[in-house]
C-alpha cells in the first residue's frame, strides 16, 4: 500500500510550477518597494518646495558628471540582466551566466562609483551631523540628509540584487535555472530593473535638479 | 522544450535587437536630459525631466521587465500602483502650493 505513494525524492523534476502566481507575489513585493522609495521622493518634494534655493545650492556640489556615468553602468546592467533571460529562453545557458555576470561586475562598479563619490564629500565634512555641514543653512543640510538617506538606502538594494543574483548564478552553475524552468532569474531580473528605474528617479532628484 | 511551448508557459521572448535599442533610446534620454538640465533655462529642464523620466522608466518596465508582453491583470495592477502614488505627488505639490 504505502509503495504506491510517491515519496518526493521519486517524484519527477518537472514539479508544479506557478509562474503567473509567483510572478503577480514579485509585482506586489515591487509595489512595496515602490512605495518606500515614493514616501522619499515625496519628502524631498516637500522640502525642495520650502528650500528651493538651498536645494539649488547643495545640488551644484553634487558632481553630476558621476551620476551620469552611474546611470549608463545601471542601464547598461539592465540590458546584460534581461539579455541572460533572453539567452537563457533560446537555450544558450553558458552566455545567459556570462550575462548575469556581467549585471553583478556592473553592480559592484556602481557600488565603487558611489564609494568614491561619498568619500568626497566625507572629506569636505559633509555627512550627517558633519563639522562642515552643520554650518549650512537647514534646507543645505536637509538636502545632503536626504542625499545620503536615498543614495544609501539604493546602494542598499543593489547590494541586495548583486547577493540575489549571485544565487541565481550558483543556482544556474547546478541546472536549478534552465531553459525550461527560470522562473526565479526572471524575479530576480525584474528587482534588478526596479532598482535600475529608482536610480533613473534618483539622478534627477540630486543631480540634474539642480 | 520549443520555443512556442517556453512562449506559451513564460511569454513572450524579447530578441536581442530590441533590448540593445531600449538602451541606446534610454542612453540617449539621458544625455539629452543631462544636456538640457544644464545648458537650458530651468523652467524648460523642469519639463524635460517631467516628460523624459517617465518615459525611461516606461522603456524599462515594457522592455525590459516585459510588461508589454504581459496580460491585463498585471498591466492593471501595475497602473493603478503607480496611478496611486502620482496622485499622492499631486496631492502633496496642491497641499503645499495653498499653504
Amino acid at each position: 500500500m504505502s509503495s504506491a505513494i510517491p515519496q518526493p525524492h521519486t517524484l519527477p523534476s518537472a514539479a508544479h510550477h506557478d509562474y503567473a502566481g509567483s510572478k503577480i507575489a514579485m509585482w506586489l513585493f515591487l509595489f512595496s518597494e515602490i512605495c518606500l522609495f515614493g514616501g522619499l521622493f515625496l519628502l524631498y518634494s516637500a522640502y525642495r518646495a520650502k528650500y528651493p534655493h538651498e536645494f539649488h545650492d547643495a545640488g551644484n556640489e553634487l558632481n553630476f558628471v558621476i551620476g551620469v556615468i552611474n546611470t549608463l553602468v545601471l542601464l547598461t546592467s539592465s540590458l546584460s540582466m534581461a539579455a541572460s533571460i533572453t539567452a537563457l529562453q533560446k537555450g544558450s545557458r553558458r552566455l545567459a551566466m556570462l550575462l548575469v555576470g556581467v549585471t553583478v561586475v556592473l553592480g559592484a562598479v556602481f557600488l565603487v562609483n558611489k564609494y568614491f563619490e561619498w568619500m568626497a564629500k566625507f572629506h569636505h565634512g559633509l555627512y550627517p551631523n558633519g563639522p562642515e555641514l552643520l554650518k549650512r543653512p537647514p534646507g543645505e543640510i536637509l538636502f545632503f540628509g536626504l542625499y545620503f538617506t536615498m543614495t544609501g538606502l539604493h546602494g542598499l538594494h543593489v547590494i541586495a540584487g548583486m547577493v540575489v543574483l549571485s544565487f541565481m548564478l550558483a543556482l544556474m552553475a547546478r541546472n536549478r535555472i534552465r531553459q525550461d524552468d527560470y522562473g526565479k532569474l526572471e524575479n530576480a531580473g525584474l528587482y534588478w530593473h526596479l532598482v535600475d528605474v529608482i536610480w533613473i528617479f534618483l539622478l534627477n532628484l540630486f543631480y540634474l535638479a539642480a | 522544450m520549443t520555443q512556442l511551448a517556453i512562449e506559451e508557459e513564460h511569454g513572450h521572448i524579447v530578441p536581442y535587437p530590441t533590448l540593445i535599442k531600449v538602451w541606446a533610446t534610454l542612453a540617449v534620454l539621458t544625455f539629452i536630459l543631462t544636456f538640457i538640465s544644464k545648458v537650458f533655462h530651468e523652467l524648460l529642464a523642469v519639463w524635460a525631466m517631467l516628460f523624459i523620466t517617465p518615459l525611461k522608466a516606461c522603456l524599462v518596465f515594457y522592455f525590459f521587465m516585459h510588461l508589454k508582453f504581459e496580460g491585463p491583470l498585471l498591466k492593471t495592477m501595475v497602473f493603478v500602483a503607480l496611478s496611486t502614488l502620482v496622485i499622492f505627488i499631486g496631492m502633496l505639490f496642491f497641499d503645499v502650493s495653498f499653504r
